[in-house]
């Protein structure tokens, strides 16, 4: 199709803490910058910006882009901020992508910023109002609520385990303890999962990922201009993004249809027949442990029913067939929201120029794949991106 | 790890602790914002409403797709044209799926230890709407260790006199036998 070739050309990221000092502007700037210095390109050098920020509620700034815009690089440059829940990292990159697949300008700043510690007593409190007002909110619900509601129904739909599913958080906060941003990396195990308090049955405390402060950003180019930059440029050869129904209620919850729409968008675009032979590394989005799992069968990684016995396998750990969530994953590394789904496609970045440090998984892969997910459970967000 | 990449990313974000930033250490401001909002429901959540009010559950059928939505829509997503005939449903229903909650909306946790019951909020398909059309709504005076999913269950209402038509005028949803 009549798409230019479109490459990352540099990344940076902050560190993610529960607490961050800095403003949200602070906070992408520091981002931005990293990811400048790390192809050295300067701001005149960039021709727009794709800012992603999640709920205003979190940050209790009304247009929360605009209060990082400055802090991105953004000053008397186009600016468009992306804004669908947790999806919102990856669509911005997705956002990038397309300002300049489509010729209209060479190079692109995607900058992601949660600052979630702003909401007080806690930012699950901002969660309420994300349900419908009049049909939902009166029963003071909690996102927490729905997550519980959705994992059971995935377990009992497959008959998985709580205690198998628990492994992805005991791979996750371990491939953390060498994530440099990291901010929950631990090595657990099952046992310290299923002994942690309960939050809402089945999740409990550490099915979950923190709340988080923090940023990152990405630098994209044109073929023309990423070849004079770099000489490892990673290429996003494929996107998909797909928004199902806001009636949460009304979908089968065992499995992400709209994980799926997105994912078949990407992999034609990319050329890919065999996802699960053709995909050498994922970070598949993992707010909560059954999500990487569910996502996984969604993307068409791990078969309907089978992510399971492909996680007891070993299948998806670092030096396994499909490393998955090398980089600790929103619950090793922290879930600022909208940065943490653009960390994931940092992490790809990373892992296909084999700089991911400790983390780097071993055979070189080539290609790998990114996906977040948000809004009222209801979107999928995709990468996948080539060495 | 690398250390000076460690160092450098450690400078990026002055990382505070829980107990200076409630304990006074640093200088916070706090806002209670003073919106209020009156939403509009439109014509097919207002007489959803006003059937609740009288005791009742509303949907709407799509005569294309002949499905029966629950809550009322006044247009089919899928066939992207407006509903049809609004159609009465039951005020029972069959346990999709449920939760065990031990905190509430805000994450404040829930006193368990002490005698509280925890929530058990569920999605409830409703009999006469279409299979996989719930809703969201509580589960109550029953152990929660005794729900399960394909649990057959029936409305509780408020008497008459205190329903203001909100979804709360059902005050919960109790186990019943199985469907004949
Ligand atoms: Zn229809």
């Amino acid at each position: 199709m009549g798409y230019r070739k479109v490459a990352v050309v540099g990344a940076g990221i902050t560190k993610f803490a529960r607490y961050a000092q800095e403003t949200v502007s602070e906070l992408s700037y520091e981002a931005t910058k990293m990811a400048l210095d790390s192809c050295e390109m300067n701001l005149s050098q960039i021709d727009c910006v794709s800012v992603g920020t999640a709920p205003d509620a979190f940050d209790g700034i009304h247009m929360n882009g605009e209060a990082m815009a400055e802090g991105s690089g953004g000053w008397c440059k186009p600016v468009m901020r992306n804004y669908v829940g947790g999806g919102t990292g990856v669509m911005s990159a997705i956002h990038g992508w397309q300002h300049v697949a489509s010729g209209m300008f060479d190079t692109c700043l995607v900058v992601a910023e949660e600052k979630m510690s702003s909401a007080f007593p806690h930012p699950a409190g901002a969660f309420l109002t994300i349900f419908d007002h009049t049909t939902e909110q009166p029963l003071m619900p909690t996102l927490l609520w729905i997550f519980a509601i959705e994992m059971q129904r995935f377990m009992a739909t497959h008959g998985y385990d709580k205690k198998d599913i628990a492994r992805v958080a005991v791979k996750n906060k371990g491939n953390a303890l060498n994530h440099p941003s990291a901010q929950l990396g631990a090595e657990i195990t099952v046992e310290d999962v299923l002994n942690s308090e309960i939050m809402a049955y089945p999740v409990n405390r550490l099915d979950v990922s923190p709340t988080s402060d923090g940023a990152v950003a990405l630098v994209l180019a044109a073929e023309h201009v990423a070849r004079r930059v770099t000489e490892k440029p990673v290429w996003i050869d494929g996107v998909g993004h797909a928004l199902d129904s806001a009636y949460w209620c009304t979908r089968d919850l065992y499995y992400p249809d709209y994980v799926e729409v997105a994912a078949r968008k990407a992999y034609e675009m990319a050329g890919i027949k065999e996802p699960h032979k053709e995909i050498h590394i994922a970070e598949p989005y993992d707010p909560f442990t059954y999500k990487e799992l569910h996502h996984l069968e969604g993307l068409q990684l791990a078969p309907r029913g089978g992510s399971v016995k492909m996680l007891m396998d070993g299948h998806f750990d670092r030096d396994g067939n499909l490393p998955t969530c090398p980089s600790g994953g929103l619950l090793g590394v922290g879930n600022p929201i909208a940065a943490a789904g653009l960390m994931k496609v940092a992490e790809i970045f990373w892992q296909l120029r084999g700089e991911a440090g400790k983390r780097q998984v071993p055979g070189q892969p080539k290609c790998g794949l990114a996906q977040a997910w948000g809004d009222l459970m209801q979107v999928g967000t995709v990468v996948v991106m080539r060495a | 790890m690398d250390i000076k990449h460690q160092k450098k990313i450690d400078k990026t974000v002055t990382s505070l602790r829980k107990k200076d930033v409630t304990g006074g250490k640093v200088v916070t401001e706090s806002w209670e914002p003073n919106l209020e909002y009156a939403w509009d429901n439109g014509p097919a959540i207002s007489r959803y409403l006003a059937e609740l009010k009288k005791g009742k559950l509303i949907g709407k059928r799509c005569n294309k797709c002949d499905r029966v939505l629950l809550p009322p829509r006044m247009f089919c997503e899928i066939c992207w044209r407006p509903t049809d005939e609004w159609v009465y449903v039951e005020d029972t229903g069959t346990v999709n799926t449920f939760c065990i909650s031990h905190v509430d909306w805000k994450a404040g946790r829930l006193n368990i230890k002490g005698g509280v019951r925890p929530f058990t909020p569920a999605v409830i398909e409703i009999d006469g709407a279409s299979k996989g059309m719930g809703i969201l709504h509580m589960i109550d005076k029953t152990n929660p260790k005794n729900i399960k999913m394909g649990m057959r269950v029936k409305a509780v209402w408020k008497p008459a006199e205190k329903r203001e038509g909100s979804i709360t005028d059902i005050e919960y949803f109790k186990p019943i036998g199985k469907k004949k």
